[in-house]
């Protein structure tokens, strides 16, 4: 019987520093130890893993690296308790290890041929960059691409240069937004669902995912039903404490699923009627 | 097959058997289960052990792996055979309703292996406790659902009644050391009535997963839980409570993975790093373990109840919660 609870060994071979500060976001680039395994770990965007810092704890963090990019997985991290606090104190070549990929990824064939709408806030981008990744990799698959990004300030705003590099390019459009006024800042400023109002993206063929602190993602779905999405045209992505990632642990349940295993990835229409605490 | 064989002839048995034999023993006034070498130690005499069974299979604090820099060693224990007699039915239920976690969409070794050769002799009540209420979610003091054995108390001989094929292996490999049970099959239906006419304490619970369904905004949550110190003994002794935590501990470059049982009860259990909790209060964990037995469970495991009736969580309950009355309260009749 294999041991679902350990972790296989993976060596950190990039370090990049998202944001600074207290709650700094740093991406951790990832290889398996085991070539094979390297190479051959295949996954959905959105899904997830149990990343073990040996002797701290392991935590369950969204792959933030797209599966059409082999070899290696990132991990965007914000530091923040134990585990990742810890984990932010590593230097290249340290040890990760790493159990999954878990839970259910976003639908990204049902949405073969539709426009792609990420709504992300802060340390939420995590999930959605696998996504953006996927679809710009498997360009044709899809219809239109947006990404609307925002964070508190300039300071904390992360994946910078790959939101200039997506800027360049014609075929995404790339929306960013600061919460306060900054000099020299020309793009948008106010909190990431008065963008969405202010943007007002087609619902036409669209699915909207939003991912980010749960206050962001509850006005943001408001916004989206308003310019007329429908629940089954958005999709979020919720995080949960967990220690086991399998649905055994108990503590991620929210009514009769089990966020680890059912989720992390739920449509609205799903969402909305689940009875229980998110 | 029946057979009985005297409580003074079990030595033999235990010699003959050479695996470990893991039985209720009495400690002081706490009856628990331990390995056992001499029969004499058993106590069968008791309601029920005080720490449910479970951690037989599932303890309350187990070494996952352990690691240094290099290598993980994984502490998957082995599946060896062995022999838990005098489980009561209600425990053995628990174990039948926790198979299914623990081997559904991903096995967990520890339990599994733990599980696999383990023999169950189970010892029928024939006096349950004052907080049983097993026959109210269908089982009963000399159930044998879970078990490969059913054993009966008849004072100074026990009857066997295999349950299994492995329980009548078990009986056909030593029957020199057991005797002919003829005779003591109507003892065994008269001990079996009046011990389910003993138990006094009932609550209709068939429609309970159903009813609860439209509860989850009810204001009966808020009074519920207004008594509740939220001490965690009715989920850490509860033979059907299955939560854990995972922690490292760790002296410089070696150490351990552990698992150790959690409760529901307790508000770190759901508290996200960034302080943020979905559960912040007494009234959304009273509410997410009763329903989490009574309708979550019931609808993710073809209706079962995670939940068998032993009175546990009412006797040792500090401030006298009763999961009974609680029950009556939320729509059981």
């Amino acid at each position: 019987m294999q041991n679902p609870y350990v972790p296989q060994m993976s060596v950190i071979e990039k370090l990049t520093d998202e944001t600074g500060g207290d709650r700094a976001i740093k991406t951790f680039r990832t290889r398996f130890t085991d070539d094979q395994l390297a190479e051959g770990f295949d996954f959905i965007p959105g899904q997830c893993a149990m990343v073990t810092l040996l002797g701290q704890g392991e935590c369950f963090f969204a792959i933030s690296s797209s599966p059409t990019r082999k070899g290696h997985l990132e991990f965007s991290v914000m530091r923040l308790g134990k585990v990742t606090r810890a984990m932010h104190e590593l230097e290249l070549d340290a040890k990760l290890g790493v159990r999954g990929p878990y839970g259910n990824g976003f639908p990204v064939d049902e949405w073969k041929g539709k426009n792609i709408l990420c709504i992300g806030g802060g340390i939420g981008q995590a999930p959605l960059r696998s996504l953006i990744d996927y679809v710009l990799d498997n360009r044709a698959d899809f219809g239109q691409l947006d990404v609307i990004y925002g964070a508190r300030s300039t300071r904390d705003m992360g994946f910078k240069e790959e939101m200039d590099e997506m800027d360049r390019r014609d075929d995404v459009n790339v929306h960013l937004s600061v919460d306060a006024e900054e000099e020299g800042w020309d793009h948008f400023v106010g909190f990431v669902p008065t963008h969405v109002a202010h943007l007002k993206p087609s619902p036409e063929n669209t699915i909207a995912i939003t991912c980010g602190p749960p206050i962001m993602i509850k006005f943001v779905i408001q916004e989206l039903e308003k310019l007329g999405f429908t629940p089954d045209q958005i999709y979020t992505t919720l995080e949960m404490r967990m220690k086991c990632g399998i649905g055994k642990c108990g503590r991620c349940n929210i009514g009769n699923v089990y966020v680890c295993k059912d989720g992390p990835v739920f449509s609205w229409e799903v969402l909305k009627e689940l009875k229980g605490e998110v | 097959m029946d057979a009985t064989i005297k409580k003074d002839g079990l030595g033999p048995l235990f010699d003959k058997l050479g695996y470990d034999i893991l039985a209720p023993v009495r400690n002081e006034r706490v009856v628990s289960f331990k390995k056992v070498e001499d029969p004499a130690d058993i106590a069968w005499d008791h309601s029920n052990a005080v720490t449910p069974p479970k951690k037989l299979l599932f303890p309350q604090t187990e070494v996952m792996y352990t690691f240094d820099p290099e290598t993980i060693t994984d502490k998957t224990p082995e599946p060896v055979p062995r022999l838990i007699l005098g489980i009561r039915p209600c425990d053995a239920r628990s174990y039948r309703i926790l198979d299914p976690v623990f081997s559904s969409d991903f096995e967990d070794p520890y339990y599994l292996n733990r599980r696999k050769n383990t023999l169950l002799a189970g010892l029928a009540c024939a006096e349950p406790g004052p907080n049983c209420f097993c026959t109210s979610l269908g089982a009963g003091p000399f159930d044998t659902e879970g078990l490969d054995l059913l054993v009966v108390d008849l004072g100074d001989d026990l009857f066997f009644r295999s349950v299994t094929e492995k329980g009548e292996a078990f009986l056909s490999d030593n029957q020199e050391l057991f005797t002919q049970a003829a005779g003591k099959e109507a003892r065994v239906e008269e001990l079996k009535a009046a011990a389910e006419q003993a138990i006094s304490r009932h609550v209709e619970t068939a429609d309970l997963p159903e009813k609860l369904k439209a509860l989850f905004d009810d204001p009966v949550w808020d009074e519920m839980c207004q008594t509740c110190v939220g001490c965690y003994v009715c989920t850490y002794m509860c033979p059907t409570c299955h939560c854990f935590d995972i922690q490292d501990e760790n002296m410089g470059d070696q150490g351990r993975r552990i698992r150790v049982w959690d409760s529901c009860a307790n508000p770190e259990y759901t508290l996200h790093a960034s302080g943020y909790n979905p559960r912040p209060g007494r009234k959304n964990r009273m509410r997410n373990r009763i329903l989490h037995k009574y309708q979550y469970h019931p609808e993710n495991h073809k209706g079962q109840i995670l939940c068998v009736g032993c009175g546990r969580c009412i006797d040792l309950c500090p401030v006298n919660n009763d999961l009974v009355e609680e029950l009556k309260i939320l729509g059981g009749v």
